[in-house]
C-alpha cells in the first residue's frame, strides 16, 4: 500500500460539521489522555515520534515546544498557520474542511503541554468554506468545554480564535504573520529573536502548521515510538501529497515519507495523459525547486530534499507535461513574487522585478549570454541575501532550472542570435 | 569576550557587538543605507551583508551580533558581487539625476555607488515616477529618489509618534508617504523635519530657500538683515569641515557679511527678550492663580503638534511668540524706525537649526505690518553651510566678527536656548531671582540638563517648592501632553522641544547627526553659556533699554502687540 492513512483516516466518514461525528471516531479521547498524561510527558512523545513541522520548513517541533514550555512571561500565544498561500498547495484546506477538530484538539493539546492560554489559528482569507466550518467547530468545541475556561475539569484554560488574511502570501512567514495578527500590515521582523522568545504582541510563542496540529492527536494515540518506526531516518510519519498539475488524478494523498515521487504521479496520480509526457516537476509549490522527470525516483524526505537548497515544502508536487514552454512557466512564477514580495528588503523587492526583465528575455528569444550571466548572479544573490523565507526561495525555481534545464536557456540564447539576424536581413 | 576574525585579522571583541560595530572599531569602513546609530536596525537594504564561515546565504552584519569564533570576510567575491548588485537594483528604481538633487556630493547612495566602482548599471531603468509633494513651505517628499530604507518612518513613528509616514503598498510598488498618497500640508505632519535629517538620499528634504535669499541680496532696493539662532554656532562648523561641536560665532558673522548681510543679527538677543516677556507671564500665572502649567512656545514644531493633536492644552502654552518672530517683530518695528527704513523695504532672514521654522514665519498672525511677514526667509543649517560653499568662503580661516546692535550684547540664558533644558533653566535663572529678591548663588541648573527624555526638577521659589519638567522628541512631549489634559501634572512648568536634545538636534542640522554629536554641541553650548559676561536674561543691559526706550513694560500693551501671539484648534474631525 503506497498510502497511509494515519491523521487522514477519519475523513470521510466523519461530518466535519459535527462534533458528535468526530467524538464517535474517537474525537477529544486524546485530549483527555493528553490530559492524564501530563505536559512532560506529552513533549516527551513528540520527541521521541521526531515529529518535524509541516509547513514547510522541516524544523524539528520538539525544540519550540521546550522552548515556549520554559517561558515564564505572559500570556504566551499558540498560532495555527493555516495561510496556506502557496501555489500547489491544498492540503491545509482538505484538513480544515474534512476534519477541523483534529486540528482543534492538536492545539488544545500542545498549549496544555507548553502552558499556553491563548490561541489563534491564522486562517488564509480565501478559504471561505474552510472558515464556515472551523467557525462551527470552534463554537462546538466550547459548548462541549474543550476551549475555555477550565477545560474537563482539568484547571487549564484555552481560548482559540479565528484571524483571517487578507490575501497576502508573505502573511504564511511566521513574522509576517505576527505582524498581520497584532493589525498591521504583513512585513516580516529581523530575527533573532525568534518568535518562541519574542512573537504575537512581543510574547512567547509558538507557530506551527495545520497539518503538525493535526498530527498530535495520532501520535498521542499511537505513541511517539510506534509514529517513529513509519518513514525514514530523518524524516518519520507521513506527509500529506498535494498533487496537482498535467496528471490524471490530482488530490491529496497521504504517504509515508519515503515514498518515490515517480510512485506518487505514476501510481497515485495515474501519471500523465495518454500520449503526454512529463516534461518537469515543481516540488513544494512556486518557491520550490524544478526537476526533470530522470530525477523522480526521489524519495520524500527532508534529507534528500536539502539538494535543491530548499525546503521539502509542504509536499506540493506539481506536474508539468510537454506541451508548456518552461519560461512561460518561470515567468508566471516570478510575477507571482514579485507581485506578492513585501517589498522591505532591497533583493526581493527589486530582485524579482529584474528577474521577470530577464525572463521575458528569454521568453521573447531576445536573450543574450549576458542575460544569462546576469540573471544567474542575480538569483543566487536573491536566495543568499533576501530578509524572509519568501525572497529566498523566490528565485529556487529559476536556480534549479539553471541547473537541470540549462540548455533550454542555451537554446533560446542560439535562437535569439539566429531571429535577430533573421530580423535584419 | 569573543575572538573573532575579520577579513583575516584576529580580534577580541566586546560581548553584543554586532558584526558591523566590531568591523568599523577596527577601521574596516562597512557599508550601510537603512542603518542609522541610535535607531532601531531595520535589516532591509542589505548592502551591509558579509560572508561567515560554515554559514550558506550571506548575513546582514548590522543585525547579527559576534560569536566565539566567527570567520567573517567583510569584502569577498561573493560580498561584493551580491554588494553592487544590491545598489545597481536601488539606482535602477532612483531618480539618478545627481546634478538637480539637493545632496548632490553628500548622497550615502551616490557615495556607496563610487565606491563600489559602479559606472555602467546592469539594470534598466524601472522607476515610475510619482508626483513629488512640495505643498508646505518646509518639506519636500520626492519620491522617485527613494530607497525604501525606513529611517524617516522609524523616527517619525518610534521617536516622535506621529506617524504621518508609513510604508505603503508591497512588492516594488512600495512607496514611503502618509497614509491614502496625502501630502505632509493634509496631515499632522509637525515639520520637525526628523525625516529629512536621516534620509540618507535626496528624497526628504528641506524647502530650498536660498534662490530666494540670494535674490534679496542681490536687489539693491532691499535692506537685507539676516539673525542667527543660539544652535547655528555651535553646528555650522561641522557642515564646513571643523571637528563637531566647534563654536564658530565670530566666523560666522563674518561669513554672513561676506554674503551681502546689511546687518547680522544674534537671536540670542531675543532669547533674552523671550525670558523677560516669558519669565513676567510665569510670575503672573504664579501670582494670580494660573492656569499653570506654564509650557514654553519656542519651539513651533511642538505648537503645530500642540494645535494638531491636543488643542486643549493650548490654553496653557505662553502665547510668547519664539525668539525668532520677536526679532522678525522688533526689525520691522523698532529698527526700522530708528534706521528710518521702510519696513516694506526690509527683508529679514533667519539662521535656524529648523525645518518647521520656515512655517512659523509664515503663520499669517506673524506679520506686524499686516502685510509683509515679519521673517521672511528661512535658512536652515545646511542651507546657510550650501551659500557659504557657493560663494567660495575660506570659512575655516575667517577673521572672527560681532554681532551688530542691537544685538551686540547678549547673555549666557539666551545662549542655552540651544538645548534641550536650556529654556526652562534660563526661565529659572530670571524668575527665582527676581521673586527671592536676592542674587542666585548657582546659576546652574543642572536636573534639567542632558540627554534623558523627560527631566524633572524641584525649584523653590519664595520658600515654595515647584515641580518643573522638561521633554524634547514629540513622543516625551505626547506624553506630558496627555498627563495636563487629564488633570495629572503636578508642574508648574514645562519645556518642551520637538527634536531630541532640543535645537542641536534640529531637522535642519548638519546630516549625521547622532547622540554622540548632540552630546558635543550641547557641550559647546554650555561653554558659550560659561564664558558670557552675562549669563541671566534680565540683566542684559540692551534688553532692559529696549524696555525703557520701546516697549515700555514686560507683558505690557505694546509687548502684547509685537511680541505675543496666539494659537489655532487645528484638530480635524
Amino acid at each position: 500500500m503506497l498510502e497511509h492513512k494515519l491523521i487522514t483516516k477519519y475523513i470521510g466518514k466523519i461530518d466535519p460539521l459535527s462534533i458528535a461525528s468526530y467524538m464517535t471516531f474517537h474525537g477529544y479521547k486524546m485530549l483527555r489522555k493528553a490530559l492524564r498524561l501530563g505536559g512532560e510527558k506529552i513533549i516527551e512523545q513528540i520527541e521521541i515520534a521526531q515529529l518535524r513541522g509541516r509547513g514547510g520548513a522541516g524544523f524539528p517541533m520538539v525544540i519550540k515546544l521546550k522552548s515556549v514550555a520554559a517561558q515564564t512571561n505572559r500570556p504566551k500565544y499558540l498560532i495555527c498557520n493555516a495561510d496556506e498561500g502557496e501555489p500547489g498547495n491544498f492540503k491545509d484546506r482538505y484538513l480544515l474542511e474534512n476534519n477541523p477538530h483534529q486540528i482543534i484538539e492538536g492545539m488544545i493539546i500542545t498549549a496544555f503541554a507548553t502552558g499556553v492560554e491563548k490561541g489563534f489559528v491564522y486562517l488564509r482569507g480565501e478559504y471561505e468554506q474552510a472558515y464556515n466550518i472551523l467557525s462551527r467547530a470552534l463554537e462546538d468545541a466550547y459548548k462541549k468545554g474543550f476551549l475555555g475556561q477550565d477545560i474537563l475539569k482539568k484547571g487549564f484554560s484555552f481560548d482559540l480564535e479565528i484571524r483571517r488574511g487578507a490575501g497576502s502570501y508573505v502573511c504564511g512567514e511566521e513574522f509576517a504573520l505576527i505582524e498581520s495578527i497584532e493589525g498591521k500590515a504583513g512585513r516580516t521582523r529581523v530575527k533573532p529573536p525568534f518568535p518562541t522568545t519574542v512573537g504575537a504582541f512581543n510574547k512567547p510563542t509558538l507557530i506551527n502548521n495545520v497539518e503538525t496540529f493535526a498530527t498530535i492527536p495520532s501520535i498521542i494515540e499511537i505513541g511517539g515510538k510506534a509514529f517513529a518506526t513509519i518513514g525514514t531516518e530523518s524524516s518519520r510519519g507521513t506527509k500529506l501529497i498535494s498533487l496537482s498539475g498535467n496528471i490524471r488524478r490530482k488530490g491529496v494523498y497521504e504517504v509515508p515519507f519515503g515514498v518515490s515521487l515517480r510512485d506518487i504521479i505514476k501510481t497515485l496520480g495515474g501519471g500523465v495523459e495518454k500520449g503526454r509526457k512529463i516534461k518537469m516537476v515543481q516540488l513544494s509549490g512556486a518557491c520550490g525547486p524544478i526537476i526533470p522527470e530522470y530525477m523522480l525516483d526521489l524519495i520524500m524526505d527532508f534529507e534528500r530534499f536539502e539538494i535543491f537548497e530548499s525546503k521539502t515544502g509542504a509536499g506540493a508536487i506539481i506536474v508539468i507535461d510537454d506541451r508548456y514552454d518552461m519560461f512561460e512557466i518561470l515567468l508566471r512564477i516570478g510575477e507571482f513574487f514579485a507581485h506578492e514580495s513585501c517589498g522591505k528588503c532591497t533583493p526581493c523587492r527589486e530582485g524579482n522585478l529584474q528577474l521577470n526583465k530577464l525572463l521575458e528575455k528569454f521568453h521573447k528569444y531576445k536573450a543574450s549570454e549576458h542575460d544569462l550571466t546576469l540573471l544567474e548572479t542575480l538569483a543566487r544573490m536573491i536566495h543568499q541575501t533576501s530578509l524572509c523565507g519568501l525572497g529566498q526561495t523566490s528565485a529556487t525555481a529559476i536556480i534549479s532550472t539553471l541547473h537541470y534545464f540549462r540548455h533550454e536557456y542555451i537554446n533560446r540564447i542560439e535562437k535569439s542570435v539566429t531571429m535577430e539576424d533573421s530580423r535584419h536581413a | 569576550m569573543p575572538k573573532i576574525t575579520i577579513n583575516n585579522v584576529e580580534m577580541v571583541v566586546a560581548e553584543g557587538l554586532t558584526i558591523l560595530e566590531a568591523a568599523r572599531l577596527h577601521n574596516i569602513e562597512m557599508p550601510t543605507l537603512c542603518y542609522y546609530p541610535d535607531l532601531d536596525i531595520k535589516n532591509d537594504c542589505r548592502v551591509c551583508v558579509v560572508e561567515i564561515e560554515g554559514v550558506k546565504g550571506l548575513v546582514t552584519s548590522c543585525s547579527t551580533r559576534v560569536r566565539e569564533g566567527m570567520n567573517i570576510k567583510t569584502h569577498s567575491s561573493r560580498v561584493l558581487t551580491a554588494r553592487k548588485l544590491i545598489v545597481e537594483m536601488i539606482l535602477s528604481n532612483h531618480d539618478s539625476n545627481c546634478t538637480a538633487c539637493a545632496r548632490n556630493m553628500n548622497c550615502e547612495l551616490q557615495r556607496l555607488a563610487k565606491s563600489l566602482n559602479i559606472e555602467k548599471n546592469r539594470f534598466e531603468s524601472v522607476l515610475e515616477y510619482q508626483l513629488i509633494d512640495e505643498g508646505n513651505d518646509c518639506i519636500i517628499r520626492n519620491p522617485n529618489r527613494c530607497i525604501k530604507c525606513g529611517r524617516c518612518v522609524d523616527v517619525c513613528r518610534s521617536m516622535q509618534s506621529i506617524s504621518v509616514l508609513d510604508v505603503i503598498g508591497r512588492g516594488h510598488q512600495v512607496t514611503v508617504s502618509p497614509a491614502y498618497g496625502r501630502h505632509l500640508n493634509d496631515v499632522f505632519c509637525s515639520y520637525c523635519g526628523q525625516c529629512a535629517a536621516v534620509c540618507p538620499v535626496g528624497a526628504i528634504t528641506e524647502k530650498d530657500n536660498t534662490a530666494q535669499v540670494w535674490e534679496a541680496l542681490h536687489d539693491s532696493d532691499k535692506h537685507v538683515v539676516v539673525q542667527v539662532a543660539p544652535a547655528i554656532r555651535v553646528s555650522l562648523g561641522e557642515d564646513l569641515g571643523l571637528p563637531v561641536g566647534s563654536i564658530v560665532t565670530g566666523q560666522l558673522v563674518g561669513a554672513l557679511k561676506m554674503l551681502g548681510f546689511a546687518r547680522v543679527f544674534d537671536t540670542n538677543f531675543t532669547a533674552d527678550l523671550t525670558i523677560i516677556e516669558e519669565g513676567h507671564e510665569f510670575i503672573h500665572r504664579l501670582q494670580n492663580g494660573g492656569p499653570l502649567p506654564l509650557i514654553t512656545s519656542c519651539c513651533p514644531g511642538w505648537i503645530r503638534f500642540a494645535e494638531h493633536e491636543y488643542p486643549d492644552i493650548l490654553k496653557y502654552v505662553s502665547s510668547c511668540k519664539s525668539p525668532q518672530q520677536m526679532f522678525g517683530a522688533i526689525i520691522k518695528s523698532y529698527y526700522a524706525a530708528k534706521a528710518n527704513i521702510d519696513p516694506k523695504n526690509i527683508f529679514v532672514v533667519s539662521i535656524m537649526p529648523c525645518t518647521a521654522k520656515k512655517y512659523e514665519a509664515k503663520r499669517p498672525e506673524m506679520s506686524v505690518t499686516g502685510t509683509d511677514p515679519d521673517v521672511d526667509a528661512v535658512l536652515t543649517t545646511r542651507e546657510l553651510g550650501k551659500m557659504i560653499k557657493q560663494m567660495g568662503i575660506d570659512f575655516q580661516n575667517l577673521t572672527e566678527q560681532p554681532f551688530d546692535s542691537p544685538s551686540a550684547i547678549t547673555t549666557g540664558a539666551a545662549a542655552i536656548f540651544g538645548v534641550t533644558g536650556g529654556v526652562m533653566e534660563a526661565a529659572l535663572r530670571t524668575v527665582k531671582e527676581v521673586l527671592d529678591e536676592h542674587k542666585l548663588d548657582n546659576l546652574d541648573f543642572v536636573d534639567v540638563r542632558g540627554i534623558n527624555g523627560i527631566k524633572e526638577a524641584t525649584v523653590t521659589i519664595k520658600g515654595h517648592p515647584y515641580k518643573v519638567a522638561v521633554a524634547h522628541t514629540l513622543s516625551n512631549a505626547r506624553k506630558i501632553a496627555k498627563q495636563v489634559i487629564a488633570g495629572q501634572s503636578e508642574y508648574a512648568f514645562i519645556e518642551v522641544m520637538a527634536c531630541p536634545g532640543g535645537c542641536v538636534g534640529g531637522g535642519g542640522q548638519p546630516y549625521g547627526t547622532t547622540n554622540k554629536k548632540r552630546i558635543k554641541r550641547s557641550a559647546s553650548i554650555y561653554e558659550v553659556d560659561e564664558s558670557a559676561t552675562i549669563r541671566k536674561s534680565h540683566e542684559n543691559p540692551i534688553v532692559s533699554a529696549l524696555y525703557h526706550d520701546f516697549l515700555g513694560e514686560p507683558c505690557g500693551h505694546k509687548s502684547h502687540e509685537l511680541l505675543h501671539t496666539t494659537y489655532t484648534n487645528r484638530k480635524i474631525t
